[in-house]
């Protein structure tokens, strides 16, 4: 039973309160309102909820997978779960109590110092839902900040997060244009200067973009704030083991999907929205933040802070309502990179970049298939196969292999485009049998 | 000692996780590389199992110690569900995969909507949304977009008692509503006049948590949909308090037109510190098709993923939900029959009346009736030596419990709010009732005790005020 009461308790409880039953305390609810009918199954014991969980699990078959398209597949240390599943991190609420919930709000600490670091930003909050409702969030800000209406966006967005920005933005005065890109799967720089306006809030892209290849951050970067406008970026962040930080090209706010840092891909959920900012947009961003503090008597401690931002202090006119966030996650992102270090991070960097490469080569060797490698990417890129990417992905499902992303599904002239990922998981078998699938089709 | 962080005990060239090195570098140009490392800490992997496992410890938490946070429902989180959730099947399952690679992780899906769809009574569920906010925002836009489609477009204002969740009005906002606050009536519920004089064609959605933040369930909640209905709005059912109702009555019978759940709250799933949740939303059939995209399906034998739903609001997050929580809520809804469901609701409203029973009186119960899961106490410092509720909560921890919700609902000066649930013992209830009144006694003969408190915690009082005046937030 989940409840531990003995027929004894409850007729002393009840006694204590002085009812005879616990119905006599629903008598505000009508009576006719009070137990419907349930057409419920029969309750499971853990013993048959076990057998019955494992029968449904073995219904997920088993793919060898080359898919990204905004959700990876990496090497998850044993440490990290084996710690975050600890029932003093999972089974304690926000920590409101900051006495005691050091730990908590220490790891948070900790997590945010790592994005910091990370992206080379400023500031960074505890997490949000995931990638995308992070990027709507920055993207709100930016309009708070700039006081002004339009937003350009990258067409080679996630389509989610189009999708997500769109939902998000629907009902303010804000107003999504997007930038439009060249053959060579980046933006069209020299397009998107014009675009750009005074009237422009922010530019919003991603690196690497949807397509796998990394923009011209630095010169987009330049270009929007020449007209004032800020640049909100989404990045992959394992790709900063290795590649150029947003901080370095001046970016006003980076969000990321954080699951690629020591979290499983769960069908998409949960994911980890990262949310990082210079030090002026500290007082706009959304959700918690945990601050060092002093105790009474001068020690270190750490609490929630800024919460003058907070649905539950300011209501209606708070930055956000957002209250829960991930935290698990980014517990299981700060275990990730403190067992790396900066050096593991930099390795596991290279050897996506290595995989997805080779892959790439292999792939152009095949007769009918081309891959697209106009810009520089790092662990996913755009096949052209010889027939709908829709077959090839029916066809190398068929030998147990997840063969990537369908790009005909966003996009009606990419019929036959096919987004691979490759990761330190996809080892050269892999690669090699990926690879012969592909030439037996 | 003091915790030293991560990146103080960090020694340059100590290494953790390593990889098989990558045999050649020079496949991206130099100019996109980063100019220099991050500063992340170096540490071995011993160290790290150390440092994380020592700062899991200066933590209370549910499996530890008894968590009465009032509208939080801090019920056991099976073990069994830690376990069954994670299935490498499950955990290692691609979002964008072939559906015929996924059907397992599609049938949860599609059961969980269905038994959500039964125990509430309503038409539909999304399992989008990621937390209870999340949850409120989708139902808010969900309203929106049915007024929208019936070009109701002069409707522009949301309803919202003074008693509710901060997140109800900021939802309101962020979808772009004008936000009408009501005051309740003295006995803690709506005040129907109030409720009357603020609805009108202007009138988008009524936002009401139920049963609401001082634990009463609202007598007139019928007649209260009724008036909503007639003024052309729809009632929205904030359902973070659920689990007093679950088994025991369907909100689709009260008039409810959309409602979220959290199953990080009835639904054992864990609350993690701060997250995930999972917020699913549910609608009666006239405000089905508004709900976010796609929804699991059922085709035959087979589980599907609709995407097309011409009239839906759009999507809320990247993919479609929180999955591995939404497992976690199906393990419990399946471990469960109607009448343990209605037996968890009824032991849950016993707990509560128990706890307002034993303490009503030292402690003042706001609304002296009985309640539904959760009990409101206040205090009055001028009577208690200058005692604030913030300095009981604080001393409870010294007696080894966390502290109730406090300072909410906004309408009870002082409040301090008690939820139980079903899952504490007698016993345990019991020694949390000794301990608060051990406190009444020490506010009268060693005040300064309580005014100091905690005095048992790794660090003593904080100061919260000196972290937000020149905010540290990394290192």
């Amino acid at each position: 039973m989940f409840t531990p009461h003995t027929k004894q308790d409850e007729q002393e409880m009840l006694s204590a309160v002085g009812v005879s039953s616990v119905k006599e305390l629903l008598n505000k609810i009508p009576a006719d309102l009070l137990y419907p009918n349930y057409n419920l199954p029969a309750a499971l014991t853990e013993q048959q909820l076990t057998a019955h969980l494992h029968d449904i699990a073995a219904k997920n078959k088993p793919l060898k997978n080359f898919i990204g398209a905004g959700m990876y597949k990496h090497f998850i240390p044993a440490a990290v779960s084996a710690l975050s599943s600890r029932g003093e991190f999972l089974t304690a609420y926000t920590p409101y109590q900051a006495e005691a919930s050091q730990g908590t709000l220490q790891t948070i600490y900790e997590f945010q110092s790592c994005m910091c670091a990370l992206f080379d930003m400023d500031v960074a909050t505890a997490s949000h839902y995931d990638g995308a409702t992070a990027l709507a969030e920055a993207v709100l800000a930016a309009h708070r900040v700039t006081g002004r209406n339009e937003v350009i966006i990258s067409s080679l967005l996630h389509p989610h997060y189009k999708e997500v920005l769109k939902t998000y933005t629907r009902h303010s005065t804000v107003c999504l244009t997007e930038a439009k890109p060249t053959t060579g799967g980046t933006l069209d720089v020299a397009a998107l200067q014009k675009q750009v306006s005074d009237k422009t809030a922010c530019v919003v892209i991603s690196t690497p973009n949807f397509l796998g290849y990394v923009e011209q951050a630095k010169e987009i970067s330049q270009l929007a704030h020449e007209k004032g406008a800020l640049l909100v970026v989404q990045v992959n962040p394992l790709s900063l083991g290795l590649l150029q930080t947003p901080g370095s090209y001046d970016a006003d706010f980076a969000v990321a999907e954080g699951q690629p840092l020591g979290n499983p891909v769960s069908f998409g959920g949960p994911g980890l929205g990262i949310m990082t900012a210079k030090k002026a947009y500290m007082r706009q961003l959304p959700g918690r933040m945990v601050g060092i503090a002093k105790d009474k008597n001068g020690r270190r401690a750490f609490v929630l802070t800024l919460q003058a931002r907070e649905q539950h202090i300011r209501r209606e006119k708070a930055a956000s309502n957002i209250c829960s966030n991930e935290a698990i996650c980014a517990l299981n992102a700060v275990i990730y990179l403190t067992l790396l270090g900066p050096q593991g991070l930099k390795e596991v960097a290279e050897l996506n970049v290595e995989r997805a490469h080779q892959l790439a080569e292999k792939i152009s060797g095949i007769k009918g298939f081309s891959v697209l490698s106009a810009a520089p990417f790092f662990n996913e890129f755009v096949v052209t196969c010889p027939m709908p990417a829709a077959q090839v992905i029916q066809k190398l499902a068929a030998k147990g292999i997840a063969a990537g992303y369908d790009l005909g599904q966003t996009c009606d002239t990419m019929k036959n485009d096919l987004l691979v990922c490759a990761t330190e998981l996809n080892t050269a078998q892999d690669i090699a049998a990926y690879v012969s699938a592909l030439k037996e089709i | 000692m003091e915790n030293l962080l991560s990146i103080e005990k960090s020694k340059p060239g100590r290494r953790g996780v390593r990889f098989e090195q990558a045999q050649k570098h020079d496949y991206l140009p130099q100019n996109l590389l980063r100019a220099s490392a991050p500063r992340l800490p170096e540490m071995s992997e011993f160290d790290t199992v150390r440092h994380f496992t020592r700062l899991s410890q200066e933590n209370y938490s549910l499996d530890g110690q008894f968590y009465p946070l009032g509208s939080c429902t801090m019920k056991y989180n099976p073990k069994a569900y830690d376990v069954l959730s994670v299935l490498a099947p499950f955990a290692n399952a691609h979002p964008f995969a072939p559906e015929s690679a996924v059907q397992g992780t599609l049938q949860i899906m599609y059961e969980l909507q269905e038994l959500l769809k039964e125990i509430t009574g309503l038409s539909a569920f999304t399992l989008q949304p990621a937390a209870g906010a999340h949850g409120e925002l989708t139902g808010i836009l969900t309203v929106r977009a049915y007024h929208d489609a019936h070009k109701n477009t002069s409707r522009c204002e949301v309803i919202v008692p003074d008693t509710a969740h901060g997140t109800n009005p900021a939802t309101a906002n962020m979808a772009g509503y004008t936000v009408v606050n009501i005051k309740s009536a003295a006995d803690g519920c709506v005040d129907k006049q109030a409720l009357q004089a603020a609805l009108s064609d202007k009138t988008a959605a009524v936002m009401l948590t139920v049963p609401n933040t001082v634990g009463l369930f609202e007598k007139d909640i019928r007649e209260i949909a009724d008036m909503v209905h007639k003024a052309g709005a729809l009632l929205y059912m904030d359902g973070a308090n659920f689990n007093a109702l679950i088994g025991l009555a369907k909100p689709a019978d009260f008039g409810v037109d959309v409602m979220h759940l959290n199953l990080h709250k009835t639904f054992a799933a864990p609350h993690g510190g701060g997250g995930p949740g999972s917020g699913p939303v549910g609608a009666a059939k006239h405000v089905a098709p508004f709900l976010p995209k796609p929804i699991v399906e059922k085709k035959g034998d087979a589980y599907t993923l609709n995407d097309k739903m011409p009239q839906s609001l759009g999507k809320m997050k990247a993919f479609y939900g929180n999955i591995a929580v939404v497992l976690r809520g199906y393990c419990y809804l399946r471990q469960f029959d109607a009448s343990t469901l209605k037996n968890i609701a009824e032991k849950a409203i016993l707990n509560a009346n128990y706890v307002r029973a034993k303490l009503k009186g030292k402690f003042n119960a706001f609304f002296d009736v009985n309640c539904m899961h959760e009990c409101v106490l206040s205090i009055d410092p001028s009577k208690m030596n200058g005692v604030h509720t913030a300095d009981v909560a604080k001393r409870l921890l010294d007696y080894g419990f966390y502290a109730p919700t406090i300072y909410f609902p906004l309408i009870v000066p002082e409040a301090m709010m008690i939820e139980p649930t079903e899952t504490e013992s007698k016993e345990m209830l019991d020694a949390f009732v000794v301990a608060l009144e051990k406190i009444y006694d020490e506010i009268f003969t060693s005040p300064q005790l309580v005014h100091d408190a905690p005095h048992t915690q790794p660090v003593s009082r904080i100061d919260e005020v000196s972290a937000a005046r020149q905010p540290n937030l990394r290192w």
